[in-house]
């Protein structure tokens, strides 16, 4: 019998395909069903973000970031503001230190069960998991809408503090929330986790070896299902996250259901700090006294935070005056996403977009 | 009581005795083979009537539930409760532009989005709605749905291929490879129960069914559900929508057609899904039999029951990847179709023939191998758990910070 001849297909993935989170590109070599090669394309939502930057005033930057990763923009803000401070060398008093480990942690739940959402969505569960993730996160946000106005964009963390204090009603109601979320993490590992299909799809999909991730400098929850424990919040504290006891939940294999499994063991610890950021929570002000122009000395920074998707840094370059020299970000998605082609390959067309959920990217931080 | 009972039947036959009084009225004016030429027509227009009708509160039915199933209230704005949703998706298809590619091979792109109805309305003809209310009982009834059946694979393979798409091309290879391979032990869990009656012939199926005393869901509890999992997979939907796989190949076979022509291939696709739940009330379920209610309202309540397992499966779990939709296919439903096979076979060979004693001995081979396939496959589920490991207050590693 003589070989048959066959040829690889190029199919253009994107840029407006269902499953790419927006405007992402993928050019695939296909070899019937079988990935050969994969070539993402970027680019397409890039909007100057950073030269923008420049052109901003140190206090305009702050509700810009929130454009950055819009899933987690509290994490941005986080991240930003720790930045300035550091450069200027400010204090912010302890009250507001606690109200942003609340949001921010808050905003990583939220985070995940939207990672979780669409995985699942992708998988082919089409818009189940993802409503119910979408009803917890909605009351995380209704939570931010109380007390800033704002559910996306909250533009809540100013440099020296945070914009106003917790309004009155929010206390008693985040820690309702916070006592019920466990309990819906588990309702959602009922219904999600022992699911034969789940497990068919997910298990030794697009394993990451730990010397591989760190090779290509992944962050984040994607890293830590390779089973390397490095988490910013320990290796590097920043803000207060001494204070708090909490554990690094590291996966065994490094595949999508270890990406997974993490990211709902993550939401459960934080649901441990925010509980205990509760339970400290100090009187007090709020922000150091404002001032309507900011000025940090001369001089250049570089901060990085844990924000849900991985390590987000900041570079920050001051010459003295009311804006930025130079306004650098480090975006987890966007290095995080060049894992890709390496997990794709040999896999089939379906497991690419599973690879994509998996590592979760938001599109407006990859392209900025 | 005698009265109810005469209500009752009138009721009950009240199709058929339409049919015949419409016959008997035709015949006073026109030659005996003309009747039953425009008797054969008029059942032929009911059906398909009854098959476009039947869209409408299928559809509505399908998405109230998944609604609910999604914690949101499905369609609630035009008509009360939403019920004329369906009515304007209808006017929308119909009124909007008929794209054909430039590129797509015209005359079978065209024809493609005709053929998948067809066999799905020539599947209706055998199915026997109530007692006595089947357009034609052909003695080889369920080999003809197998054979009509899969003649709509041929259908979404021609549309796949003419509309010159990559992912179509993609849809209509994985139709023809999951429809192909999926018939095969769809045909062979029946063949139990074609044993059980010794004909093809769908009414008696049922009659049979109702010697038995018993549904053969509880004679042939294995047959049913693998049928029905083969089904599924033949209808392409979830959790087998691989050919069409939304966030993957976006709509497969029929990503390049729009207004009328896709709304063909939907309601192809709504009346097959109806389809396998109507054979498999036939088959497995009893079809027209049960106490009380008219025939006609038993074979459509239960076809409707099993219908919302089909949108509930569709609501709640994800898709399989295309190699373990093959391996699914050949190395559990076939192997499995098969024992259930032999071991019917041989138990219809020992025990008699509607008897208590055949009824358990049938139940009893079925619970036999169910077991089996636990024993064999429950220590593979145990040892498959995997949990995350929590590192707490561990050294730090070191990484070169900048």
């Amino acid at each position: 019998m003589t070989k048959l001849k066959t040829e690889t297909v190029t199919l253009n993935m994107g840029p407006h395909h269902p499953s790419t989170h927006g405007v992402f590109r993928l050019i695939l070599t296909l070899d019937g069903e079988t990935i050969v090669d994969v070539e993402p394309v970027v680019g397409y939502l890039h909007r100057n973000h950073e030269k923008i930057g420049e052109k901003n005033n140190w206090i305009q930057n702050t509700p810009f970031t929130d454009r950055l990763d819009y899933i987690s923009p509290m994490n941005n803000e986080f991240a930003y503001v720790l930045a300035v401070e550091k450069l200027a060398e400010i204090d912010p008093p302890e009250r507001a230190k606690y109200i942003r480990i609340i949001m921010v942690e808050l905003n990583r739940i939220a985070n995940h069960l939207i990672a979780i959402g669409f995985l699942l969505n992708e998988l082919g569960c089409f818009f189940t998991p993802m409503f119910y993730a979408l009803r917890w996160r909605e009351m995380i946000v209704d939570l931010y809408e109380m007390t800033c106005g704002s559910r996306m964009m909250p533009n809540y963390f100013w440099i020296g503090g945070v914009s106003a204090d917790l309004p009155e009603g929010f206390l008693p109601e985040c820690k309702e929330l916070v006592s019920a979320l466990p309990g819906f993490l588990d309702e959602m590992e009922q219904l999600i986790t022992e699911n034969e299909i789940l497990q068919m799809r997910c298990k030794n999909v697009a394993i990451l070896p730990p010397e591989v991730a760190t090779a290509f400098g992944c962050t984040g929850p994607l890293l830590r299902a390779s089973g390397v424990p490095y988490d910013v919040r320990r290796a590097e504290p920043y803000s207060i996250y001494d204070r708090f006891d909490f554990d690094i939940p590291i996966g065994t294999v490094g595949d999508v259901y270890d990406r997974y499994l993490v990211r709902i063991a993550e939401a459960r610890q934080s649901v441990r700090i925010v509980d205990q950021a509760l339970r400290d929570l100090p009187g007090g002000e709020t922000a150091t006294p404002k001032k309507r122009k900011f000025t940090p000395p001369v001089g250049d920074i570089y901060h990085r935070t844990e924000a849900p998707k991985g390590e987000l840094g900041f570079y920050l370059v001051s010459d003295g005056t009311e804006n930025p020299y130079r306004y650098r970000i480090r975006a987890p998605s966007f290095v995080n996403l060049q894992a890709l082609p390496y997990m794709c390959r040999g896999h089939k067309i379906a497991d690419v977009v599973v690879v994509i959920g998996s590592i979760d990217i938001t599109m407006g931080e990859v392209d900025r | 009581m005698q009265s109810i009972q005469g209500i009752l039947e009138f009721v009950d036959q009240i199709f058929v005795n339409l049919s015949s009084w419409f016959s008997s009225q035709l015949a006073s004016y026109l030659p005996e083979w003309a009747v039953t030429f425009v008797m054969m027509f008029a059942t032929v227009l009911v059906l398909i009537v009854f098959g476009l009708a039947s869209i409408i509160w299928i559809n509505i039915f399908e998405r109230k539930i998944i609604g609910r199933i999604q914690d949101r209230y499905g369609p609630n704005r035009f008509g009360p409760w939403g019920l004329l949703q369906c009515v304007a998706d209808m006017v929308k298809l119909l009124t909007k532009e008929d794209v054909t590619p430039s590129r797509a091979d015209r005359l079978i792109f065209n024809l493609a989005a005709v053929v998948p109805i067809v066999p799905t309305f020539m599947i209706l003809a055998v199915l026997p709605f109530g007692r006595g209310m089947v357009a034609t009982d052909l003695s080889i009834g369920f080999l003809y749905i197998v054979a009509v059946g899969s003649l709509g694979t041929i259908g979404i393979f021609m549309a796949g291929w003419s509309s010159n798409n990559k992912y179509s091309i993609l849809g209509g290879m994985r139709t023809v490879a999951q429809m192909i391979s999926y018939e095969i032990p769809m045909v062979l869990s029946v063949v139990g129960v074609l044993l059980l009656v010794g004909s093809l012939s769908m009414v008696s199926i049922v009659e049979a069914q109702g010697q038995w005393r018993l549904p053969f869901i509880v004679l042939q509890p294995l047959a049913f559900v693998l049928y029905f999992t083969a089904a599924i997979a033949e209808v392409n939907r979830a959790p087998f929508d691989l050919p069409e796989g939304e966030s993957e190949i976006v709509a497969g076979y029929h990503i390049e057609y729009s207004g009328i022509k896709f709304a063909m291939f939907l309601l192809a696709e709504y009346i097959n899904a109806f389809s396998i739940c109507a054979i498999a009330t036939t088959v497995f379920l009893g079809g027209w039999q049960g106490p009380i209610l008219p025939s006609w309202a038993w074979f459509f309540l239960k076809a409707y029951a099993l219908y919302f397992v089909l949108i509930w499966l569709r609501g709640t779990l994800p898709r399989l990847r295309v190699d373990q939709l093959m391996n699914f296919a050949w190395k559990t439903l076939v192997p499995l179709a098969l024992a259930n096979l032999m071991v019917t076979a041989l138990v219809v060979k020992l025990v008699p023939q509607y008897s208590l004693v055949g009824a358990i001995a049938l139940l009893a081979a079925n619970v036999v191998i169910i077991v089996c396939i636990a024993i064999v496959k429950y220590p593979r589920w145990r040892q498959d758990k995997r949990e995350v490991v929590l590192v707490s207050r561990t050294p730090t590693p070191q990484t070169e910070s900048s």
